[in-house]
């Protein structure tokens, strides 16, 4: 549809526009403020230029947390995406079948997701959960609280769980918007199930699959209360990420200038990496 | 048909690996602590109320869910009001600076709420506003408007501009149109819209644990409550679990037949 050129729609746009400099620009501006400054105490900053951010930057608790998160987040859509889809393939269309899949599968999502933690921290415990007393059971040495490898595990699992049911209704959504004439004339072709899904299916989910790759690539980025609850970032900081290291820093020590030049830091790797990804989707687009 | 069934089986398989860890909180909310902490029992009992019980006659636990429900629906009601005018301005109209300002809003979106923790505590304490309901309604607005703006915007382009010009050579004025013809054109993207608002405030702990701490504090900081110096109370913490997936459950119903259009933020 053709938008018509007119300002005054800045009237319409504007209440948005002050709720938001309120609730972001404030705030981003008193970070950006404090990441120049060393604060003792009220009225006792000192201008510091960019020495936080060089600390920041080569901190080496910082630097590992970073590694995790980028692990994390990478396992996570590694997992999530074809998971999804295939969760989406095979739900059925319609009807009240359709109807109750749809809300079954959503509930992890309403779910709070201190609650989403707490489940977990029973469900994976070896003597109280089902989960952890089943691995047990079969002889694997399985412990969430002690071992490393085990935590993280864990927590993968969680956010699989936790967050599987919005690719697949995404891609649930996407699926249903095919109209029903290019399956008959993938069957006049006599396509095969594959073929349908390479040239028809997996085509048309693309703008859904670049919205779930970007929701899911962010909001784990940024997962902060799950580990928390489940495993409170340990054993030892195995499973802290970066929202933790910063929440720690800023509240726990309120070491203010280093926590803001951190969340600068933070919040500009999510707007890089969205934009990079997005700018290349639709540059390939053009290319076609 | 072969087909089909293995694909039954698959999605049966599925969903009740999904609902086996809500099942087991279910589960253990109607135990007592004694069986909880006795054995492995896949059904209670011993089934008791007692746990939730405990939570429906004490004001400090029950005041938690009033609290989420208070701040939840103060953040739905401001950010349908602000974001509807702006979604229509989005889907309608070219204006001075419209692509970076929708990419700015969506920018907010994707800021880890961890980074604006320490600024929301001082802006809001600094303007009296801490520990109110509307404090945490105002900062949950960060990532609930921008992704309103989004979905309706998405419902907004399927509504054909002929429908606009018509009202007007009707004679109606922009306001008078946009309640009464053009909001009722797209009920199922408001409704939506609302669920997703819902959704997203009512799931999100961080920020409203930070700005709460006792008139306004939400079910789930109160949840922690349950660690107390006899070790943790599973059972309360269970009955308390299972009543926070409630409300979700009750809002997704009403929205399920438009829901699959809403998680594809309107794009498809």
């Amino acid at each position: 549809m053709d938008k018509i050129p007119d300002n005054r729609a800045w009237w319409l746009v504007l209440p948005v526009f002050l709720l938001v400099a309120f609730s972001a620009l404030i705030p981003l501006m008193t970070v950006v403020n404090y990441s120049v400054q060393d604060i003792f105490g009220p009225g006792q900053a000192y201008y510091v230029g960019t020495e936080w951010f060089k600390e920041v930057l080569t901190d080496e608790r910082l630097q590992a947390s970073l590694i995790r998160q980028f692990a994390f987040s990478g396992a996570v859509l590694l997992i999530q995406i074809p998971l999804g889809i295939g969760v989406a393939l095979m739900m059925p269309k319609s009807g009240i079948k359709g109807s109750l899949c749809l809300i079954l599968v959503a509930i992890p999502l309403l779910i709070p997701w201190n609650v989403v933690g707490t489940i977990w921290q029973i469900f994976a415990r070896g003597d109280i959960g089902l989960f952890g007393w089943a691995i047990n059971e079969i002889g694997i040495d399985y412990n969430y609280t002690g071992d490393t490898v085990d935590a993280w595990l864990t927590v993968l699992l969680m956010d699989v769980w936790h967050w599987t049911p919005l690719v697949a209704l995404l891609c649930y959504s996407g699926l249903r918007a095919i109209p029903e004439a290019f399956y008959q004339a993938a069957e006049i072709d006599r396509a095969s199930k594959w073929a349908v899904f390479r040239y028809i299916q997996l085509p048309r989910l693309k703008s859904v699959l670049i919205i779930a790759v970007l929701l899911r690539f962010m909001d784990s980025f940024m997962i902060y209360i799950e580990p928390f609850v489940l495993t409170g970032g340990g054993p030892g900081s195995s499973t802290t990420f970066l929202s933790q290291t910063l929440t720690t820093m800023a509240i726990g020590q309120f070491d203010l200038g280093r926590a803001a030049a951190f969340s600068l830091i933070y919040f500009l790797i999510v707007l890089l990496i969205s934009w990079l990804f997005f700018t290349a989707i639709t540059h390939a687009d053009k290319e076609k | 048909m072969r087909q089909t069934g293995f694909k039954n089986i698959g999605i049966v398989v599925y969903i009740l690996l999904l609902l086996t860890p809500v099942y087991w909180l279910l589960n253990m909310s109607f135990k007592t602590n004694r069986e909880i902490l006795g054995g492995l029992t896949l059904w209670p009992q011993n089934f008791t109320f007692d746990n939730y019980a405990v939570i429906f006659t004490d004001p400090s636990w029950y005041n938690g869910y009033l609290n989420s429900m208070a701040y939840v629906s103060i953040n739905v009601v401001i950010t349908l009001l602000v974001a509807l005018p702006a979604a229509y301005a989005f889907s309608r109209y070219k204006f001075l600076g419209d692509k970076h300002l929708f990419f700015w809003l969506l920018s907010n979106r994707m800021a880890p709420p961890a980074v604006f923790l320490l600024p929301f505590f001082q802006l809001y304490s600094s303007i009296g506003l801490f520990d109110t309901h509307i404090a945490v309604a105002l900062a949950h607005c960060l990532f609930n408007v921008p992704l309103a703006v989004w979905i309706l915007e998405g419902f907004m382009k399927g509504v054909p501009r002929e429908y606009d010009e018509m009202a007007y050579i009707d004679g109606y004025s922009f306001p008078r149109f946009f309640i009464k013809v053009f909001l009722p054109m797209i009920r199922s993207g408001i409704g939506v819209t609302a669920f997703f608002a819902f959704m997203f405030s009512w799931v999100e702990l961080l920020l409203a644990r930070t700005l709460t701490s006792v008139d306004a504090q939400p079910i789930g900081a109160i949840m922690t409550r349950t660690i107390g110096a006899s070790g943790i109370d599973w059972g309360v913490l269970a009955a308390a679990g299972v009543l926070t997936i409630i409300p979700g459950l009750l809002v997704i119903w009403f929205v399920r037949n438009h829901v699959t259009k809403g998680f594809a933020l309107g794009r498809v």
